[in-house]
């Protein structure tokens, strides 16, 4: 089976029948009608096991990549399934739009982006991507399909958005773009020594820039525990020179190496070099919304360097209340392990609710980082950070998640089984079963 | 490329390749016009564009009925104001097992692979001669160069597409006129979606560049992926006393 059906992570690996489909009007192809179980399959960027059904089949949505209509005055555009959002990034920005909100790659399709209902750096000003859905077209396995929204279909609606392909095939979307004249960002980065610096600066760039991210290093200890460099950005006032506007360098990881190039050797010295690299003083830099937005996509198929056994990315959120004491009894757990991966990422959550019954954000602060797969070892380290996490109150994000236990999974989402309710009846994955199919 | 806008015909504009195709196209100023057989694919197509701000016209078309061809070639002439360059894209890959009894089946497949895209040549052709440049680029096939037992049927129509061809170029070469040949190898598309995919196995993505490129520079013949030029050289440097005891 070809390596397109598998999660990002690489970890679990899964056996799957595969039908494509090609064309909205068509609907399910026909021998993906005698499936028992199929679940629809974008580019495979989730983590875990959200995209994957193991024994079952899979529909490939990624030829569903066609626009439908769009609106250059109101900036709504409708699209196919498939299109990237970095297809629909390149489209909208010389029109004077972007996209409302993005994850860390371009290469998320826009049925996955409302599956997962991701977020990005700017969830403290504009929240979840389903937030900025006005309407989904949704084919249910009976052949029936149905355009769905807030108003005339609020449960299909609420279960679709986060709800992890489990109630339909999303045909193709309505999706309210943000207005963006110049297209470019001015962004900024500074350093912070440790996790109250963090938090200060985070709770004061909230308020200013739209975009604000940092980078932790996953190994520092004791006083320089969450050290770091934060990124914020907001909108550029005027156009950065075209000159600049050149394409950036492309790398590749061409080959999976047999073991992980990512180790406590490699950490350290990668860590320090970064910390290193930047100043206690504000840099700032006119940037490509691109290059602020997708740091990782300039090495295509980087998460082979996690090796062949891949890797699993643990991504949680705790609430404001606990997220201080939480935050730094994670980055303790992590840095004493003496694993963890070369981007680690803390964020803080907004208050802008979405739409979605099974979203993940919540106000509070959110730490994602990648650790590579060495059997027993780093599972155990991902169930004491459970440990941590649920003792806050906080939850596990689904989208990169492989492992977590069916307990915190029902006990974080407690709509859970109106989705279940809500879903369709053919549709399913290996995580749903891992995380509901439970005495 | 020159800066006036290029108008193109597009036939059989719903295909993998041709989708892929207009993509790279409609970055450039380029003017559409699409031919296929099924309506609400060719929509599909047609919306995507418009949505990008791309001029673009369509009409239904199909490709086994012999008296659509002038009428085709007409309407994309007078809605476009002329044309600059054709792609001729569409296509059936035909059940090689049936063909070998089924003399109707087989001859179904040759109308729509062979005689049809011949005859739509020759009209675009006529128009490129009359206006004294033009690009016409055709889809044929690796399949095309060599008969084998597997899939006969797809190659004879491919050959007899690539030789008339070649005759073409030659007597058009002089008058400035492109006739480009692309022989794909097998590409990840519908119509090859229930055969067993391999490492050989090329994206519509990448035939489109190679076609994009073809037409720009007028190459003869583009083998894409480009590995399939040395590979059927081989191919077709096989003796026939041994090529027949091969299960290719």
């Amino acid at each position: 089976m070809s390596a397109r059906y598998e999660s990002w992570g690489r970890y679990p690996q899964a056996q799957h029948q595969v039908h494509r489909i090609d064309w909205r009007h068509l609907g399910l192809p026909s021998a993906a009608c005698k499936e028992e179980s199929i679940l629809p399959f974008g580019n495979g960027r989730s983590y875990g096991d959200v995209c994957l059904n193991d024994g079952g089949a899979l529909i490939d949505c990624a030829a569903l990549n066609r626009l439908i209509s769009f609106d250059p005055d109101t900036g709504i555009i409708e699209a196919e399934a498939g299109v990237t959002l970095g297809d629909l990034l390149d489209f909208a920005l010389p029109r004077g739009w972007c996209l409302p909100v993005s994850p860390g790659t371009r290469f998320a399709t826009l049925a996955g982006a409302i599956a997962n209902d991701v977020h990005g750096k700017n969830h403290h000003s504009a929240g979840t991507f389903g937030c900025h859905v006005l309407s989904f077209e949704l084919m249910r396995s009976d052949g029936e399909t149905m355009i769905c929204d807030s108003e005339s279909t609020p449960d299909l609606f609420g279960a679709t958005i986060g709800g992890l392909g489990l109630t339909g095939t999303i045909l193709s979307a309505r999706l309210q773009l943000a207005s963006s004249p110049c297209g470019w960002l001015d962004s900024e980065s500074v350093r912070f020594a440790n996790l109250d610096e963090y938090f200060a600066l985070s709770q004061t760039s909230d308020v200013e820039y739209d975009y604000t991210v940092a980078w932790v290093d996953c190994l520092a200890k004791g006083e320089a525990l969450g050290r770091g460099v934060f990124s914020r950005a907001k909108p550029a006032a005027q156009v950065a020179p075209q000159s600049e506007l050149k394409q950036p360098r492309q790398w590749s990881m061409p080959f999976t190496p047999p073991i992980a190039l990512v180790n406590r050797f490699t950490l350290r010295a990668f860590n320090r070099w970064y910390f290193s690299r930047h100043s206690d003083t504000p840099q700032t830099e006119c940037v490509p919304y691109s290059k602020f937005l997708y740091p990782l996509d300039s090495i295509r198929n980087w998460n082979r360097i996690y090796g062949r056994k891949g890797f699993l990315q643990y991504q949680c959120v705790v609430p404001t209340d606990s997220m201080r004491d939480a935050m730094a009894a994670l980055l303790d757990t992590i840095s004493q392990s003496g694993t963890g991966s070369f981007l680690a990422v803390l964020k803080v959550f907004g208050n802008k609710s979405s739409p979605g019954w099974l979203s993940f954000p919540m106000p509070g602060a959110t730490l994602a980082l990648d650790f590579p797969f060495r059997g027993a070892t780093t599972l155990s380290l991902l169930d004491r950070l459970d440990d941590i996490t649920r003792a806050a109150g906080g939850r596990v994000y689904a989208a990169k998640d492989a492992r977590m236990s069916a307990a915190d999974f029902q006990t974080a989402h407690p709509r859970w089984e109106a989705l279940a309710e809500i879903a369709d009846p053919n549709h399913s994955s290996s995580f749903w079963r891992r995380v509901t199919e439970v005495a | 490329m020159s800066t006036r806008m290029q108008k193109i015909v597009i036939i059989g504009a719903t295909s993998s390749i041709a989708q892929a195709t207009i993509r790279e196209l409609a970055t450039k100023d380029t003017a559409f016009f699409l031919a296929a057989r099924d309506v609400r694919k060719l929509q599909a197509v047609t919306d995507d564009l418009r949505a990008r701000g791309v001029t673009v016209h369509s009409s239904e078309f199909q490709a086994s009925d012999m008296t659509q061809y002038e009428p085709l070639m007409e309407t994309a002439d007078t809605t476009l104001g002329g044309y600059d360059s054709v792609l001729i894209a569409h296509g059936v890959l035909p059940d090689q097992i049936e063909c070998e009894t089924d003399t109707a089946a087989f001859d179904r497949a040759f109308t729509i692979n062979a005689t049809s895209v011949i005859q739509l040549a020759t009209l675009a052709a006529q128009h490129f001669e009359l206006r004294g440049s033009g690009t016409l680029a055709v889809i044929s096939s690796v399949a095309g160069d060599r008969g084998r037992q597997s899939n006969y049927a797809y190659g004879a129509a491919k050959a007899a597409v690539s030789a008339f061809l070649q005759g073409l170029r030659q007597r058009l070469h002089k008058q400035g006129i492109n006739v480009v040949t692309i022989k794909p190898g097998p590409v990840r598309t519908p119509m090859t979606a229930h055969m067993t995919t391999g490492a050989l196995t090329a994206e519509p993505e990448a035939v489109a560049r190679a076609i994009v490129r073809g037409m720009e520079h007028g190459t003869a013949v583009v083998y894409t992926p480009w590995f399939w030029r040395p590979i059927m050289a081989i191919i077709r440097a096989i003796p026939e006393w041994l090529f027949r005891r091969l299960t290719l």
